[in-house]
This record gives structure tokens, C-alpha cells and sequence, in this order.
């Protein structure tokens, strides 16, 4: 029995040593706690008080235990499913369209011979205006009433749609709004183009590559872990997309922050409307805490299946490097 | 290691403790007399910003630090009810606090928000009852609880541009205002819009179902509390009336013309501007006509009715101002003070009515010989005193009812819905799972 304990504790350790390796753990945690208290006080309370709040009715000042009620309001909530649909449509098209835009822009600006500082900056200072600044500028230059897009459409005769009032369009709208603020991922993706070495492309352009060629050979490879993170960064920012949404919906439909006034979120017909922006309006607007917080545990469970699937991804690309 | 799960949950019970502290409900205690005149700063939050309306507002306080020279009143402008809420939930909540829609006073009475003010009415032997029109109650109380006071109301009605009317006089029947809505629009060669008699969507400024419900009598909510939208043929007939006319113009046509349009509160509103030749809108626009557009000649009516309803022509909606103290306020009795010098001094609401073009709340302000009086201000104390006019009662789910209500109007005036009695089949279910979720109904 003694060897058999010793066998599976490992062999006996001088109780000196023990001691030792106690204190090396204590040491460790103090040094760890201020990062443990932070994550105890901002992620796991907030994330318990979540859970227990969703089996409430909760209006942010009385409470009333209601069981699943919130969780069966969601099953038929259309606007709920509505946001989380137009959410995904973000992810799936804006993420991967302003990678690519960001990656097009760097690589442009790579080529250049003369005045690419300029460049960089005409592309990077976009990125610097204030979300709601950049959002009521798109906002007027795409109105088909008064904006200069719609003038110059109809100068050369060419329809121009309804951007953010008609539903078809304005989640497009917000895309080309994104574009437009692209010089985040611009800079990032320059440095990683600037850093591939030229010799790579001397080599391949002795051996005959094309452009084409050189851009999949070696460029991409090479800055494949930048790629990662501009799309594992983008997809948490766009599951959290809120304010431009807001914003464009507010102006285009003309509502004002005043009596009488109604605000439809989503406008037009929820084709603005985010997941973060519905659980807003449910738990500050409506007084309907505890089904917010049923909807943030959905994002919370979406995000979490996004990033392991993308850190999986990263896991496996890290491996293969090795 | 047992001792780990133990411990975790006491935590956790404490941190679920101390999350739901703030939770209690308070009762109010009301002050014995208002006999203790020690010198008082108490805070008061408001959400008036335009200039003349808040000089006229320090007017007012002014005529108040003379009656109650001990109170000192640091006021707070341009506060939107989020700030009020925040500041209640937060522990530090202004000593009064004014909200500019009704449309959160179920909630602020149902949670404890703002105090009930009752008792403090029975203390000052105040009646509600003979001091306010029985409207106003409807919006101030809820559930027996009444916890915030009107100060100063608003009615609904008609302004006309005589300009652009060429002797027509305005309408009273909603045939005659498509009628002379088409007879008034002027097109070019493009069919783009140069001025619309009357632009019908929901979205046009005033035109929220609130307001434009009353036209034909449509009802919000059953006695129970459950949508009656659907079932009442009175919004069907509105919508119906609404689409045709949109139909006329063209909804993009319409929505290039609307979105043309300036800011609703600035002199660039689209009437003051000659680009609308009547226009739906609350009593204030007055006050705003005569300081941004003296130019303007306009008249006022009541709003047009249902054709087969014309025994209500003179109705309109009626909402107003709200004022209350907010639970946790540190000064209550200098509140209740100030709260009651706002809602219930004729001379203080006749010249705040008279500075900003709103209706005075009570009845004795309203019977005031020095309440100015003209025409186009007179057409609202009409409607404000006609039986008729209605207002939407204190509802839990009024921000939600109104949106969702909005969002179908929206879908079937743009023609992206075709199907009406599907989409407020919809409206009602949407408002009845949402009376469920929040109030157990």
C-alpha cells in the first residue's frame, strides 16, 4: 500500500523542500492577486450575478424570482433572433471585407514609390474620428434628401438607394462604414508586409513566380498570424457592435430624444438592430433586467464558441509552424 | 479543502446580497410641517434647454426663492430620465427631478423610483381631484400610487400655413385633409416633392401613433391591460387612411422629401420653412414660431377626425410635464416645497404658461385672467378641455408598445408589409408576451 501511495504521489519529498515549494506557490499567488482579484470582482461577479438575475423580474430596483419566464420569452422573441441574425450577417461580411480592404490598402501602400506617408495617414486618420462623428457624417452624405451622394448620383443620372432607410441596404451601409475606418487594421497589416523579407521575393522572382504567386507563397504565410488577429479582434468587436448601429438608425429615421418622439431600434425594420443593442434597449430601456441578462448570456456563450473556434484555429497554425 | 465549497458560497451569497441591496422599497417619510426654516440647498434636475425656455424657468425659481427664502434651488439642465434613473439606482439622486414624457411613470411608480407623493398631497390638503382636469390623472398615477405631479400639459392639434392654404380652410374630417393635403403639394418636373400638403407617414415628426391615434378614437390597451390594437378597427382604418395618402405621394418620394428636413426643434423645422402646408403638433410650437419664424402666418385647429366620427372634432392628445422626488432625495421637505410651488401656484404657472406657450395644469391657472389668450393659443385650451381629448394612460411596457406599434406602421406605410390585419395580429401578440415578461399580466 505504501509503495502503492508513494507510487502515485511521486517519490517522498523532504518535508524541508515541502515547505519550500508552499511557500514558491504562496509567493506566486500574492504576485497573481491583484490579476485574480480584478478577475473575481469584474468577470466572475458580474457573470454569477448575470445568471441569477436571469431567473428574475428585475427592473433595476425590485426583484421577483420567476423562475425560466425570461428564458422562455426569448424562445419567441423575433426581434432577439432578428438582432442575432443581423449580428452574424456583420461577422460573416464586414470582418472578413475589412480584412481584406485593410490588407489591399497595406499592400497598396507597400508598392507605392512616392508619398506613401501621406497615404498612410489619408487611410489611417478615418479610424481616429469618434464612432458617432464618422457615423452622423455617413449618415449625411449618403441622405437621399440633402446628401452630396445622392447629387452627384443624380447629376449623372444614376439611382442611388435609400442607404440607411431602406432595410435592403443600411446593414451594407454600415459595412461601407467600416471600410472607410479600416486604418486600424491598415497599420497593422503594413508593419507585418513591411517586416516579410525582401530576398524571399528576389529568390522567388529568380525562380520565375508571378505576383500572384509571391503574394501566396510568401507574403500570406508570413503574416498569416497578423491575419489571426485582425479576425480573431474583429469578430469580438463586431459581436459587440452597437454605437454605429445606434447611431445611423436614430438619425435616418429622424427621431429625437424627446416626448412624444418614439425611437424604433433597428430602423429600418430591425435591419440595424444588434444583439448588444436589443440587450440594451430590454434591460436600460424596457426595465426588463433579468431578460437582458438572459440575452447577454447568449452573447456571452456565442463569444466563447467564436474565440475557442479561432483559438483553435491559431492552436492548430502555431503547431504547424513549430 | 471542504471548507472551499462552504466558503464559496457564503461569497457568493454575499456578493448576490450586496448586488441586490439597492432592490428595497422605502417608504417616503413625510414631513410633519413646514415649520423648520434653516437655510437648504436642494438639487433639482429638469430637462428644459432651449434659451427662452430656460429663462423663463429661472424666472419662475426666482418668483419661488422669494415665497420660500430659506430654500436655496441649484437647478440642472437638459436632463434626460436615464440620468434621473441612474442617479436613483446610484444612491445620489437629485432633490426633484422633472421628466419631459410620461411614457416611464408606471415604472417610476411601480419600482419605487419616484416617491409617492399621496401623502405629502394629504399633509398639504391638497385634492387632486378638484385641483387637475381628470385627464391628467391618467398620466400621473399608477396603480393607486401617484408619484409624480403635472407641471404644465400639452395638447395636440393643427397648425396651418394660411400662405400656402389660398383661403382654404383647414380640414376636420380626415377625407378633407387628403383632399387639400393634394390639392396643396407642388411637384417638379420629377416628381420629387417641393411642398406637401400634409406629409401622413408615422415618421414625420409629430405624427406618432400617440398622437395621431386620437383621429379616429383607436384604443391602446384592453381594461385588463392586453393590446387592443387588433382588435380595434379604428387603427386599421388610420393606417389604411395613411397608406392611401402616402400611396398618392410616392413613399420614396416622401422619404427623400422628409429627409430633407431640419432638425424638428430648430428654426429649420420644415413649417416654419414653407415646405408643409399643415403640419400635426403640441401647443409649444407657438413659442417657437413666434421666436424662430415671426414671418409665418399661420392659424391653429384641432386635429382632423374619423369621417364617420365628426362629433369628436375638437379632440386631441394630451400629455405634459412631470415632476416628483426621487427616492433617496436627502431634502424632502424643501422638495416637496418646490414641487408644490411648481404644480399648484396659479400666478407661478400662468407666467411659465405664458413665457413658454404651454397649457397650465390646474384648473385655476386655466380659469386665470392672466393667461394670455390669443387665437392660435386658445385652440389648445380648447382641446385641453374637451371631453374627448384622450391621453395614453400609464402603461409598464409604453416605450415598448409605442415602438413596436411605430415599426408596423412603419412596414405597412413603406409597403414592405401588405398584409394589416396580420401585422397587428403581430403588434398584439409582441404586446402581450411583453405584459407577461414584465408585469406578470
Amino acid at each position: 500500500m505504501a509503495a502503492t501511495a508513494l507510487g502515485r504521489r511521486g517519490p517522498a519529498v523532504p518535508s524541508s523542500s515541502r515547505g519550500g515549494r508552499r511557500r514558491a506557490n504562496l509567493r506566486a499567488l500574492l504576485y497573481l492577486s491583484p490579476w485574480l482579484a480584478g478577475f473575481a470582482i469584474f468577470f466572475v461577479y458580474p457573470l454569477l450575478s448575470t445568471v441569477y438575475f436571469s431567473f428574475q423580474r428585475y427592473d433595476m430596483f425590485t426583484l421577483e424570482p420567476v423562475g425560466l419566464l425570461n428564458y422562455r420569452y426569448l424562445l419567441h422573441d423575433d426581434a432577439a433572433w432578428t438582432a442575432l441574425r443581423n449580428t452574424l450577417w456583420l461577422v460573416v461580411v464586414m470582418v472578413p471585407l475589412r480584412v481584406l480592404f485593410g490588407l489591399g490598402v497595406a499592400q497598396l501602400i507597400t508598392k507605392v514609390k512616392a508619398g506613401a506617408g501621406v497615404l498612410r495617414t489619408i487611410f489611417y486618420l478615418p479610424s481616429l474620428v469618434p464612432l458617432v462623428a464618422g457615423t452622423l457624417g455617413f449618415v449625411y452624405l449618403l441622405n437621399p434628401g440633402t446628401g452630396p451622394v445622392q447629387a452627384v448620383l443624380d447629376a449623372v443620372g444614376l439611382p442611388s438607394p435609400d442607404w440607411f432607410g431602406d432595410p435592403a441596404w443600411s446593414k451594407w451601409g454600415l459595412t461601407i462604414l467600416g471600410l472607410w475606418s479600416v486604418g486600424d487594421l491598415m497599420v497593422i497589416f503594413l508593419a507585418a508586409l513591411l517586416d516579410v523579407p525582401r530576398q524571399l521575393y528576389e529568390a522567388a522572382a529568380i525562380d520565375g513566380a508571378n505576383a500572384w504567386h509571391q503574394f501566396t507563397r510568401i507574403t500570406l504565410p508570413i503574416i498569416r498570424p497578423v491575419l489571426m488577429f485582425a479576425t480573431v479582434t474583429g469578430v469580438i468587436q463586431t459581436l459587440q457592435y452597437f454605437t454605429q448601429a445606434m447611431v445611423a438608425a436614430r438619425v435616418a429615421s429622424g427621431a429625437t430624444d424627446s416626448a412624444g418622439s418614439v425611437f424604433v431600434p433597428g430602423y429600418p425594420d430591425q435591419s440595424t438592430l444588434t444583439f448588444p443593442e436589443w440587450l440594451f434597449h430590454q434591460g436600460f430601456r424596457d426595465y426588463a433586467m433579468g431578460y437582458a441578462c438572459v440575452l447577454a448570456l447568449v452573447l456571452f456563450a456565442i463569444s466563447m464558441v467564436f474565440t475557442l473556434i479561432l483559438l483553435r484555429q491559431f492552436r492548430g497554425f502555431a503547431e504547424e509552424e513549430a | 479543502m471542504k471548507r472551499l465549497p462552504a466558503l464559496s458560497a457564503a461569497v457568493g451569497l454575499a456578493l448576490l446580497t450586496a448586488c441586490t441591496a439597492g432592490t428595497e422599497n422605502s417608504a417616503p417619510s413625510v414631513p410633519a410641517g413646514s415649520a423648520n426654516h434653516d437655510p437648504v440647498t436642494i438639487e433639482f434636475w429638469h430637462g428644459f434647454s432651449a434659451d427662452n425656455e430656460l429663462k423663463a424657468f429661472d424666472d419662475t425659481l426666482a418668483g419661488f426663492k422669494q415665497k420660500y427664502p430659506w430654500i436655496t434651488v441649484k437647478a440642472t439642465k437638459a436632463v434626460q430620465d436615464d440620468q434621473i434613473l441612474q442617479a436613483v439606482r446610484g444612491g445620489n439622486p437629485p432633490d426633484v427631478a422633472l421628466s419631459f414624457t410620461t411614457d416611464s411613470v408606471a415604472e417610476f411608480c411601480k419600482a419605487g423610483i419616484f416617491q409617492d407623493l399621496n401623502p405629502y398631497l394629504a399633509a398639504s390638503k391638497i385634492d387632486p381631484a378638484t385641483l387637475f382636469p381628470p385627464v391628467i390623472a391618467e398620466y400621473t398615477q399608477y396603480q393607486g400610487k401617484r408619484c409624480v405631479m403635472p407641471m404644465l400639459a400639452d395638447a395636440y392639434g393643427l397648425y396651418y400655413n394660411k400662405k400656402l392654404m389660398k383661403g382654404s380652410q383647414p380640414p376636420k374630417t380626415l377625407s378633407e385633409l387628403a383632399g387639400l393635403a393634394k390639392k396643396l403639394t407642388v411637384k417638379d418636373d420629377k416628381g420629387d416633392i417641393e411642398v406637401a400638403g400634409f406629409v401622413p407617414t408615422s415618421q414625420m415628426y409629430e405624427n406618432a401613433p400617440i398622437h395621431t391615434g386620437v383621429m379616429v378614437g383607436a384604443k391602446w390597451t384592453n381594461p385588463d391591460g392586453t393590446s387592443a390594437i387588433g382588435s380595434d378597427p379604428q387603427w386599421k382604418k388610420l393606417m389604411t387612411w395613411q397608406k392611401e395618402l402616402a400611396d398618392w405621394y410616392g413613399y420614396d418620394k416622401l422619404e427623400k422629401f422628409r429627409k430633407s428636413f431640419g432638425d424638428e426643434w430648430s428654426a429649420d423645422n420644415p413649417f416654419n420653412k414653407g415646405k408643409v402646408a399643415m403640419a400635426i403638433d403640441g401647443e409649444w410650437r407657438n413659442a417657437m414660431l413666434a421666436s424662430d419664424a415671426p414671418g409665418v402666418d399661420y392659424g391653429t385647429a384641432p386635429l382632423p377626425v374619423a369621417d364617420d366620427q365628426q362629433d369628436r372634432y375638437g379632440a386631441g392628445f394630451i400629455t405634459g410635464t412631470v415632476i416628483g422626488i426621487p427616492r433617496g432625495a436627502r431634502h424632502q421637505e424643501a422638495a416637496w416645497d418646490l414641487v408644490e410651488y411648481l404644480t399648484t401656484d396659479t400666478d407661478a404657472l400662468v407666467k411659465l404658461s405664458n413665457a413658454i406657450r404651454n397649457v397650465p395644469s390646474t384648473l385655476p391657472a386655466l380659469r386665470s385672467p392672466d393667461l394670455d389668450k390669443d387665437p392660435n393659443f386658445q385652440t389648445f385650451l380648447d382641446i385641453f378641455a374637451n371631453p374627448n381629448s384622450s391621453t395614453l394612460p400609464a402603461n409598464v411596457n409604453s416605450v415598448f408598445n409605442q415602438q413596436t406599434m411605430q415599426e408596423a406602421q412603419i412596414q405597412w406605410e413603406s409597403g414592405r408589409a401588405t398584409d394589416l390585419d396580420a401585422l397587428l395580429a403581430d403588434v398584439d401578440k409582441k404586446i402581450n408576451d411583453k405584459l407577461k415578461l414584465t408585469a406578470g399580466g
